[in-house]
């Protein structure tokens, strides 16, 4: 590792060595390198290969904004290692090669596939035969590319993501950012400024002036209350004033009445043949790995640059002992051709008009290309302007500004030629875009195939798509477009700018590692009874305790316990709730008296079923609604759109997570019940389809006797606190009868014996009443009520399917989701299906041809591809005539 | 859709709090015939520009309101408290 004596400059810590991995070896560099330069420092050259063409390719902008750096660090692919911070035990490879970065055996392709691999060369080659196309593909891109994503990777650290609010945000903590920060903070506003380097300051970090001046502002900003963030890269601007910023492991989501972007400019490669070997390198490249990690770049180097970058960098080159050999300003003096020659790869001369230069660095430049991209997100227009020859930004969009070089301010810099290719002998390939491998000659041929649009070629040649999204390559693919078509780049015009402005890591984008689930107050009490959980929506439930159909058993023999808190719960009450719901709901509630329970069902103007459920008439003004477990907040939110146009005096109240249920079910569920309340709990005291409240277990409940699951039962909702205990008294009084817990596979399987629908499993979004076997629950006896309409429409037009029970031989179960079959034509579904133990068949229902909806009716289901025989049945498969239920 | 919406309630809020239910309809006031009623449902305006909309503060105060909002670059140019009109009986 050598390096120049210590500079002020330098952002080296020459005290504290940091040892990391490089393809196997262990290289050395200081704290304070990027691994880009402690490598540069190890005497490490070829950094990639190319994507296309597996050319070396070297260090070209230093700033982690070209592609030619990119590398796998610690299995993560894609890292721009000129930018990376060094980190002690660092694991780095070279990607995208096959031995390695110095014999790349990949490297054949520059050599013999070359003039055969034009734009969209893959798809007019590898079209025939046809059915290879899968291999083709698998070889090509295991070819070309990047880096490898590891699958089974995990995350690499804890992301998050915060959300802030401020006046001003200055995107960009160069000189101008930092001043502009300062005069609005003075001003009084609240301000944050963002800077993706490790330091802000910009370009007056590579000078000894400038870095006691870049402390100066920063400390002078941070007084006037900045908040000043470096390593904080903004990666977009979104509508709003919504500037997403990446600091690592942290996504924070600013907002700003104004947002002045300050982002500097990106300096952009001259295009002639060799422009892409190892040592040609922009000017801040070279000023960087001498002023920041106090690296000798080369031994001797040529300068051609439009503009003063370049000379800024003659000087500190000449610092670091490097020889300069000519120095070409294209303000002064212009070339007609320039062409760099290597070997190996690397640069070992440049021929300016003939003349033959040796050197090993060609530091090569053209005009300063404002970095405009997060003004066109906001909508910026981009206009080019033909004295500099770059894209300016105009019309900025209110509360979005723009000053310093980024604005256009960028001084008078020489316009650089489309290309600087000799006109005869062709030297080599001179590339416009290095992340595609695109050069001139295939832009050339993209235009004389008709690709005569940018935004058609762009997606044709991909210049532009790749890593640098263009920032090196835009303003070059614009004036080649021109130069060939004989236009000016102004009538060419610039592609779109979309965010993000640079990669982001998807688990930043993911943000905290978690995911939301409900669990009722029971969900321990589950646990230690063993159970199975599932997901059912947001809720964790049980599916079962080990034995789904032992588990039924216990409900149709004695008495079972099943945790249903997870139904949605809704008091809506006032004086116009029974008016409310006659309107919201086909049936009838207006007549119901107190203490009675009535299922409904909620249909949409289409006549569509939304969610079902029960309700109880608590008092006159008074009704508990209860929805499926993952309706409730659909249904508030139609209760309360609704009502925001009818205005009806009623609360609507969501009481889900207050209340916990429990669902007590079986033969022997009376006398349980019986032992727990003082309340009347027999036949005549307590009728089905009653709501009573009353003490159980000491608990204030409120009883519910309805029966979903087939068997006479009480579902008992009370307050959440009480639940654990309410459950093992329960279970505790109830053992003598044989009381035990059931799981969701079990109430699956006993409601439909009871030939019970579950809305969204037996029903889909374009399910009316009618079909689906439920004509009763409709009241045209009324006046207007939602839905009416379109079911009162498909009762015109006739019924063309219907839902029915089938029920065929145990020994067949065909699958939920399985074709109903005549004469080789599926003519319906099934939508559930079990194997009853209860009634000793295959039970199911599904979606038939409503003329096959008659009672003994024979249809044909497919399991496991063959038709097998099925009877349709219009009744429940237990209990029919619902005695027991009744009990 | 990363702007931020009034909520009448709440004040400035990022968009992301609320849903919409697309533009206000016109239900049918009386039985419709057939073309009206698949009017009502299936048919929307779908302006490009201003547009009168339904919004939900989900993730907030849960209250629904109106915006009018110029669809083609989302400008919200107010929003309010559905009208306190009562409704016929029944």
């Amino acid at each position: 590792m050598t390096r120049l004596p210590p500079r002020a400059t330098e952002r080296l810590d020459r005290s504290q060595t940091v040892a990391f991995t490089f393809e196997g070896r262990t290289v050395q560099g200081y704290a304070g390198d990027t691994i880009g330069s402690a490598l540069y420092a190890a005497g490490q050259r070829i950094f990639s290969r190319s994507f296309k063409y597996h050319r070396p390719r070297g260090l070209l902008c230093c700033s982690g904004h070209c592609p030619n750096c990119m590398m796998t660090v610690d299995d993560v692919p894609n890292v721009r290692v000129c930018a990376e911070p060094l980190r002690e035990g660092a694991a780095v490879r070279a990607q995208n090669v096959i031995g390695s970065l110095e014999r790349d055996l990949l490297s054949v392709v520059d050599r013999v596939a070359g003039p055969f691999m034009p734009p969209g060369f893959y798809y007019k080659t590898f079209i025939r035969p046809r059915r290879f196309w899968p291999l083709y593909e698998k070889l090509l891109r295991g070819a070309a590319g990047l880096g490898r994503v590891d699958p089974h990777a995990e995350r690499t650290g804890r992301f998050d993501t915060e959300d802030r609010r401020v006046d001003t945000l200055v995107v960009g903590g160069g000189r101008d950012g930092l001043k502009a920060s300062i005069a609005a903070a003075s001003g009084g506003e609240s301000v944050a400024l963002v800077d993706e380097n490790p330091e802000v300051g910009g370009s007056l970090l590579l000078s000894e002036t400038g870095v006691s001046q870049a402390r100066k502002l920063c400390e002078q900003a941070r007084r006037a209350g900045v908040d000043v963030l470096a390593s904080a890269r903004a990666i977009g601007l979104y509508e709003g004033k919504l500037v997403p910023v990446d600091c690592g492991e942290l996504l924070i989501r600013f907002r700003a009445e104004r947002v002045i972007v300050v982002a500097g400019t990106a300096e952009q490669p001259l295009v002639f043949p060799g422009n892409d070997l190892v040592g040609v390198v922009l000017p801040q490249a070279a000023r960087r790995l001498v002023n920041h990690w106090a690296v000798r770049p080369a031994e001797s180097a040529v300068v051609i640059t439009a503009d003063d970058t370049g000379l800024e960098a003659v000087e500190d080159l000449q610092a670091a002992g490097t020889k300069i050999v000519a120095v070409v300003d294209l303000r002064q003096r212009e070339p007609r051709a320039i062409a760099a020659r290597g070997r190996r790869g690397a640069v070992t001369a440049v021929e300016i008009d003939g003349q033959r230069l040796a050197c090993d660095l060609v530091v090569a430049s053209g005009s300063p290309q404002p970095n405009y991209a997060l003004l066109a997100h906001a909508g910026a227009k981009v206009e080019h302007d033909p004295a500099r020859g770059v894209f300016i930004p105009t019309e900025l969009p209110a509360g979005v500004e723009s000053v310093g070089a980024a604005a256009g301010l960028i001084g008078a810099p020489a316009v650089p030629a489309a290309s600087y290719e000799p006109a005869r002998r062709r030297p080599g390939k001179s590339f416009v875009c290095l992340c595609e491998d695109q050069t001139t000659k295939d832009l050339k041929l993209a235009i004389n195939e008709g690709f005569d649009s940018i935004e058609l070629s762009k997606r044709y040649t991909t210049v532009t798509m790749g890593p640098c999204q263009g920032r090196l390559c835009h303003l070059n693919s614009i004036r080649t477009y021109a130069a060939e078509t004989a236009s000016s780049e102004a009538s060419i015009g610039t592609t779109t700018a979309r965010p993000p402005w640079a990669p982001v890591s998807l688990q930043l984008l993911a943000g905290r590692a978690h995911e939301p689930a409900r669990r009722t107050a029971l969900h321990h009490r589950h646990r230690e009874h063993g159970a199975e959980m599932i997901w059912t929506g947001e809720w964790r439930r049980p599916y079962s305790y080990g034995d789904p159909a032992g588990e039924a058993a216990v409900v149709h023999d004695a008495v079972g316990l099943i945790d249903v808190s997870t139904l949605g719960k809704i008091l809506v009450a006032g004086p116009e709730a029974a008016a409310f719901l006659e309107r919201i709901y086909p049936n009838r509630f207006g007549n119901m008296e107190e203490g009675r329970i009535r299922y409904g069902v909620l249909t949409s103007d289409a006549g569509r079923i939304m969610d079902d459920g029960t309700l109880a008439r608590l008092s006159p003004n008074e009704y508990y609604v209860t929805t499926t477990s993952t309706g409730a907040e659909g249904v508030i939110e139609w209760f309360e759109w609704w009502n925001a146009t009818w205005q009806h005096d009623v609360e609507i109240i969501n009481v889900t997570s207050a209340l916990a249920a429990v669902n007590i079910a079986g033969p022997s569920s009376r006398e349980l019940l019986g032992r727990l309340t003082d309340l009347d709990v027999t036949a005549e005291g307590f009728r089905y389809l009653d709501a009573k409240r009353a003490y159980v277990a000491g608990i204030p409940s409120l009883l519910l006797r309805i029966g979903f699951v087939g068997e006479l039962g009480y579902e008992v909702h009370f307050p959440s606190p009480y639940a654990v205990d309410f459950w093992n008294t329960v279970l505790e009084r109830g053992a003598d009868l044989g009381v035990d817990v059931f799981g969701l596979e079990a109430q699956r399987i006993l409601r439909l014996e009871k030939a019970h629908i579950i809305i969204g499993q037996d029903t889909d979004s374009e399910s009316n009443l009618l079909e689906a076997s439920m004509p009763w629950i409709l009241k045209l006896d009324k006046d207007d009520f939602v839905g009416r309409w379109s079911t009162e429409h498909v009762d015109r037009r006739g019924l063309m399917t219907r839902l029915v029970g089938f029920e065929m031989d145990a020994a067949q179960l065909p699958l939920e989701g399985g074709q109903i079959v005549e004469n080789g034509r599926i003519v319906g579904r099934v939508t559930s299906v079990r194997r009853s133990e209860a009634v000793g068949r295959t039970i199911g229902l599904a979606w038939v041809p409503a003329e096959s909806a008659q009672e003994g009716a024979e249809i044909d289901i497919q399991v496991d591809g063959r038709p097998a025989p099925a009877t349709v049945t219009l009744k429940p498969f237990y209990d029919a005539e619902g005695e027991r239920l009744r009990a | 859709m990363t702007f931020l919406l009034l909520c009448p309630n709440c004040g400035p809020r990022a968009v992301e709090e609320f849903i919409t239910t697309g533009e206000v309809t016109v239900r049918p006031t009386a039985a419709p015939s057939r073309r009206e009623l698949s009017r009502y449902i299936y048919f929307r305006t779908n302006a490009a520009g201003s547009q009168r909309e339904w919004w939900y503060h989900r993730h907030g105060c849960e209250l629904w309101f109106l915006a009018e909002r110029d669809t083609r670059t989302n400008e919200v140019l107010g929003t309010e408290l559905p009208p306190a009109t009562r409704p016929e009986a029944g």
